[in-house]
């Protein structure tokens, strides 16, 4: 299994969560964060005095894949994500040891 | 004097008004401190309508406007305290069969008793106006200790000075009278002008917020953290507020509801309009940006700027110490980052510059007596005089009253209570519930105390 993170644009939230299940994908976790890459902050200027404001706000997508469908996902999540401008963000993979779904105490892939 | 009922209408709504000031300027300065700070600095200004107005009808109203302290008529320095204690004199002879048609009448035939309302929101604004210099870092209980006194010992003496008839009026034993001399009818030659305000309220509060800030220090990491105001539109609700209150203060200071309240409204409104635009020209022109911070503080910049004129200049006029006022003000609120310190909220380079600007600016622009208008340069004097005068007696008083607070009661909070937040640990507070999740029930950070939880049924 693979749990697969995304960070993206904000605004790109909806496309790429209808992507996802079209392809298959039955959930994920979503949050609000912020941060930055090759994007930089912002100035702003509250009565003469300059803030740089280092960190854009960013939503991270988290889900849980079997090995198999792994690349496709991180695929699915590239091409709806992307608007080509910088600050469209990452997506990594990384492998999982172990799921279980809490409900039932299914483990593996069946938990997925 | 027969009893004025549209005269008297007026003057109650304009109270009213004035009194809607100070928690609109609640929210103009709430929203401009750290969220974990907004509800202190709102405080302050509830903290001061709570002090202030007791003590106003208690001797307020007789420091102001009662007799002069040195004797009747004289061009003193405060009114008589015992004079009208507890308005005693201006109630209603109770004998008397028709009850409250009795009650003194006091100028334009409004009862004395509706310009004790009037002029004691004026008292509440302008002590409460000083705490966006010293936001974030006041013990509440020092603050209010300050506020009774400091109105006891700056305001109530400035507003007798100027408006009761004591040395800074136009009283012919006063300040102006010594330097240009009497009219042949004994009354003073070029006499000086202090329409709604800018040496009572604005200068005065601007001096003791530039006092108070150096003697009470910097808010611990100034110049080094960030200090973003958390809520503009907090700020923009609360600017709504003080622009609407102001007509009262301004309109209101006409004292009668008639073409001069008219000229004061029109006034009041096109300076307004006139800062805020200046402001907003400066913050282009240097940052880039029209900044909505920008036009709330140009807006009341204008304001302030026009208070002590409101009755003397011309639309035009207006206009111009308008523009000239946002524009200049928008310059001088970065003097603190220059010469280090932290008048948190720019009480001075809004009150005090707006307030200077304002009441020397009627030197040039009155319409008869000012540079401008062919009326030569006594008036500029006089006014320059009286702006001094304002800032030289409101920094000696709020000095003494401010050191003597720091060696007695203290006037910070703890450097850890200040990191953490002064509502938190001041009020027992927070403005906004961050932690509680969606589902409202915030089961991470808070659970009830035993002595509120409802006790269950079958205990």
């Amino acid at each position: 299994m693979k749990l697969i993170t995304a960070v993206i644009k904000p605004f790109k939230l909806d496309e790429v969560r209808a992507a996802l299940l079209a392809f298959g994908v039955q959930g994920m976790t979503v949050s609000e964060s912020s941060g930055y890459g090759r994007q930089r902050g912002h100035t702003e200027v509250y009565r003469g005095a300059e803030y740089t404001v280092e960190l854009l706000p960013k939503v991270r997508l988290e889900i849980l894949v079997d090995d198999a469908d792994g690349d496709d996902v991180v695929d699915v999540i590239v091409r709806a994500a992307r608007t080509g401008k910088i600050g469209d963000g990452k997506v990594w993979a990384v492998p999982v040891e172990n799921v279980v779904r809490v409900r039932t105490g299914e483990r593996g892939t069946e938990a997925l | 004097m027969e009893l004025d009922t549209g005269n008297t209408a007026w003057i109650l709504a304009s109270a009213a008004l004035v009194l809607l000031m100070t928690p609109g300027l609640a929210f103009f300065y709430g929203g401009m401190t750290r969220s974990k700070s907004v509800l202190n600095m709102m405080m302050m200004s509830f903290g001061a309508m709570g002090v202030v107005g007791i003590i106003y009808v208690l001797w307020g109203y007789s420091m102001s406007f009662g007799p002069d302290a040195f004797g009747e008529g004289k061009a003193g320095l405060f009114g008589n305290p015992f004079h009208y204690w507890a308005l005693h004199g201006l109630m209603p002879d109770d004998d008397a069969a028709n009850g409250f048609a009795n009650s003194l009448l006091g100028a334009n035939g409004v009862p004395s008793l509706v310009a004790v309302g009037f002029q004691l929101t004026f008292a509440i604004i302008t002590v409460a106006l000083i705490s966006g210099a010293i936001a974030d870092r006041v013990k509440f209980s020092t603050w209010l200790v300050f506020t009774g006194v400091w109105v006891t010992l700056a305001y109530f003496p400035l507003a007798h000075m100027v408006w009761g008839g004591g040395f800074l009026s136009g009283n012919p034993g006063g300040l102006a009278a010594k330097l240009f001399g009497l009219n042949d009818d004994g009354t003073t030659a070029v006499a000086p002008i202090d329409f709604a305000g800018g040496t009572v309220v604005h200068i005065n509060a601007g001096v003791a917020g530039l006092v108070l800030a150096i003697i009470i220090g910097k808010r611990k990491g100034f110049g080094k953290e960030p200090m973003k105001p958390h809520n503009l539109t907090l700020v923009m609700l609360g600017a709504a507020l003080l622009w609407f209150g102001w007509f009262g203060f301004n309109a209101g200071s006409a004292g009668a509801a008639n073409g001069a309240a008219g000229l004061a409204w029109v006034n009041t409104t096109v300076a307004t309009c006139g800062a805020m635009v200046g402001w907003l020209i400066i913050e282009k022109l240097r940052d880039g940006h029209a900044t909505t911070l920008g036009a709330a503080s140009g807006v009341v910049a204008g304001l302030v700027a026009i208070t002590p004129a409101a009755g003397n200049l011309t639309p035009v006029g207006s206009i111009i110490l308008g523009v000239v006022a946002g524009g200049v003000c928008a310059m001088a609120v970065s003097l603190k980052y220059k010469l280090g310190y932290d008048d948190s909220l720019d009480v001075v380079g809004v009150h005090l510059v707006g307030g200077l600007i304002g009441t020397i600016g009627i030197g040039f622009l009155a319409t008869g007596t000012g540079l401008f208008y062919g009326g030569g340069i006594k008036q500029l004097i006089v006014q320059i005089v009286i702006a001094l005068a304002a800032v030289v007696i409101s920094g000696v008083v709020t000095t003494v009253i401010g050191l003597v607070l720091k060696s007695t009661m203290g006037w910070r909070i703890a450097t850890e209570d200040e990191v953490e937040g002064i509502d938190v640990v001041v009020h027992g507070e927070q403005a906004y519930d961050f932690e509680t999740s969606g589902s409202g029930h915030g089961v991470l950070s808070a659970s009830l105390s035993k002595s509120t939880a409802p006790s269950e049924v079958n205990a």
